[in-house]
């Protein structure tokens, strides 16, 4: 296991004129999790789709400052994109299951970089179903269309898709948001149980989802970072008074 | 008052939903009526080359020989519906490929000069008349084939070449229209476990989007299989199975549209003409049916 954190320096990222996010610097721990909280447009998703470069696919979007994994600032232009993307996982506020089994969802990623052997993706599989909850319920069709299973379940089948990689990040966006309160918890456990191993950061609406699975809070506002602290100082003492008023519904 | 007011205006809308839907009906009946006479006409007529004058089926679709004013009258249609696949299915191979990549130009790599420039160019192409593609294979691809290969440059090549890009707007509008209504997410998802363009487009773009992009490709096949004119111009119209692609050869639209004028309503020759129109039509709704298929297929 590996102790590999990701550190965000003066990052700002603008859609043409329009600056989305304004000089964020975050540090993100390994083994934690980190919620990103705020109103709709504050920059939290932008924010999060630069951090694997997700920007990149938008036209007229330009990153400027600094993103640190390990010794790698990621914003280098050099940086291989593609290799970067295996260390991250990604999950969408619409779980994306592509049309394929829903062993081809999982296997979809291990067999492009290179893992071939039928015994090998088997097991990954597995381990990754396993670890994303998800095995006892589709152990025994894992060769039939992703599409039918609900929507809880294909959101746990996107986790378990990135867990796949073998990433030292996952980047969630608003990852139970499109769910019924029963799934919703379900991955809420899952997120629990994924931190022993990953750094996880989510975006997320819902302020109680915020306080149950996250150890950090980032407060935005208009593409700034307004609080950043531990999620139980955040949610019972914050030291801003915008911070306050969000937490307690007052605006947003 | 009021009450008589609002009675007449509710039997206005009466008549009004009356009036349209009778409108809509006759319209509707019209359709379907000239439909109906179309195909029972030309199943009649290409049917009595059977019943009337005595043809066996099995000969017509197997024999090689075409001399229906020989003595005795040969009707063998095999080299016409030979010649019709055979350039159509080539065409398909010709822009189906060029087609998709046009359409993964358009939406995925450059939206903005493709959307602008190239869809609009490509759809231009739909728009010219097929006597320009006869006259332009006739100049230009008929004498190059004639100079790099054997024989005169007539024949299934040359038909198939001129085909392809008649049907090429067909198959890049359908397949430009799937990938662009391809869910965005499924990109994403895939670029975000680190997986290439290259890798996206081919295991997730075209997979998805197959069913879509095939009918795009029949709905192709079934607009060169109909075309005449063109291929009339640059196929060399023998009425034999050629046995190689730059060799002359003949579909069924290329022999009804060169002999049509010539016979007398009624007669075996004619009749048999018939019969060729016949398996056009037949081929038209297989065609039809194949996309129906797919589409359902697709909705799954």
């Amino acid at each position: 296991m590996q102790d590999i954190g990701l550190k965000s320096k003066n990052l700002s990222v603008f859609y043409g004129e329009k600056q989305a996010v304004k000089d964020i610097s975050l540090d993100f721990a390994a083994r934690q999790v980190t919620a990103l909280i705020g109103p709709s447009g504050c920059g939290k998703s932008t924010f999060l789709r630069s951090l694997n470069r997700m920007n990149d696919l938008i036209p007229g979007a330009k990153i400027t400052g600094e993103v640190w994994i390990g010794d790698q600032n990621i914003l280098n232009p050099k940086t291989d994109v593609v290799l970067l993307r295996q260390k991250i996982g990604m999950v969408w506020q619409r779980p994306n299951p592509f049309h394929k089994s829903i062993y081809e969802n999982i296997a979809f990623g291990p067999r492009y970089h290179g893992i071939r052997d039928k015994r090998k993706l088997d097991e990954l599989v597995e381990q990754s179903l396993r670890k994303a909850a998800l095995w006892e319920e589709t152990k025994d069709r894992l060769h039939k269309s992703a599409l039918a299973l609900s929507g809880g379940q294909q959101q746990r089948l996107c986790i378990a898709r990135s867990i796949a990689v073998k990433p030292d990040i996952i980047l969630m966006d608003e990852p139970a948001s499109a769910l019924d309160p029963v799934s919703t918890a379900k991955i809420e456990e899952l997120i629990a149980e994924l931190k022993q191993e990953y750094c996880i950061i989510i975006v997320t609406h819902n302020m109680h989802q915020a306080a149950r699975v996250s150890d950090r809070t980032a407060f935005f506002l208009m593409g700034e970072l307004v609080e950043f602290d531990k999620t139980d100082k955040m949610f019972t003492n914050p030291a801003n008074q915008q911070t306050s008023d969000y937490i307690s519904g007052r605006f947003g | 008052m009021a009450r008589s007011v609002e009675r007449e205006k509710r039997s206005k809308h009466l008549t009004e939903e009356w009036v349209g839907r009778v409108y809509t009906l006759i319209c509707v009946g019209l359709l379907v009526l000239t439909i109906f006479s179309m195909v029972y006409f030309v199943a009649s007529k290409g049917l009595s080359t059977f019943f009337k004058d005595g043809v066996n089926p099995i000969d017509l679709f197997t024999g090689v020989k075409w001399a229906p004013e020989g003595e005795p009258p040969l009707f063998g249609a095999l080299p016409f519906i030979v010649g019709s696949f055979s350039t159509s299915i080539l065409a398909a191979l010709i822009a189906a490929p060029l087609g998709f990549c046009a359409a993964v130009f358009i939406v995925e790599l450059m939206p903005k000069f493709g959307r602008k420039v190239l869809q609009p160019v490509i759809e231009l192409l739909a728009g010219i008349p097929s006597v320009v593609y006869g006259f332009v294979g006739l100049s230009v691809i008929v004498p190059f084939f004639r100079d790099i290969f054997p024989g005169q440059g007539l024949g299934l090549a040359a038909g198939g070449v001129v085909l392809s890009i008649m049907i090429l707007p067909t198959i890049t509008t359908i397949a430009t229209d799937a990938l662009a209504a391809l869910p965005a997410g499924l990109k994403e998802g895939s670029y975000a476990l680190g997986s290439t363009r290259w890798q996206t487009i081919y295991r997730i773009v075209l997979p998805t989007t197959l069913p879509a992009l095939l009918t795009g490709i029949v709905l192709g096949i079934a607009r060169a299989f109909g075309e005449a004119l063109a291929v009339q111009m640059v196929i060399g119209n023998a009425p034999h199975i050629p046995t190689s692609l730059f060799e002359s050869a003949s579909t069924l639209t290329s022999a009804i549209t060169l002999s049509m004028g010539n016979t007398i309503m009624g007669t075996a020759h004619n009749n048999a003409l018939w019969t060729l129109a016949l398996i056009l039509l037949t081929m038209t709704f297989v065609f039809v049916f194949i996309v129906r298929w797919l589409e359902r297929r697709s909705k799954v």
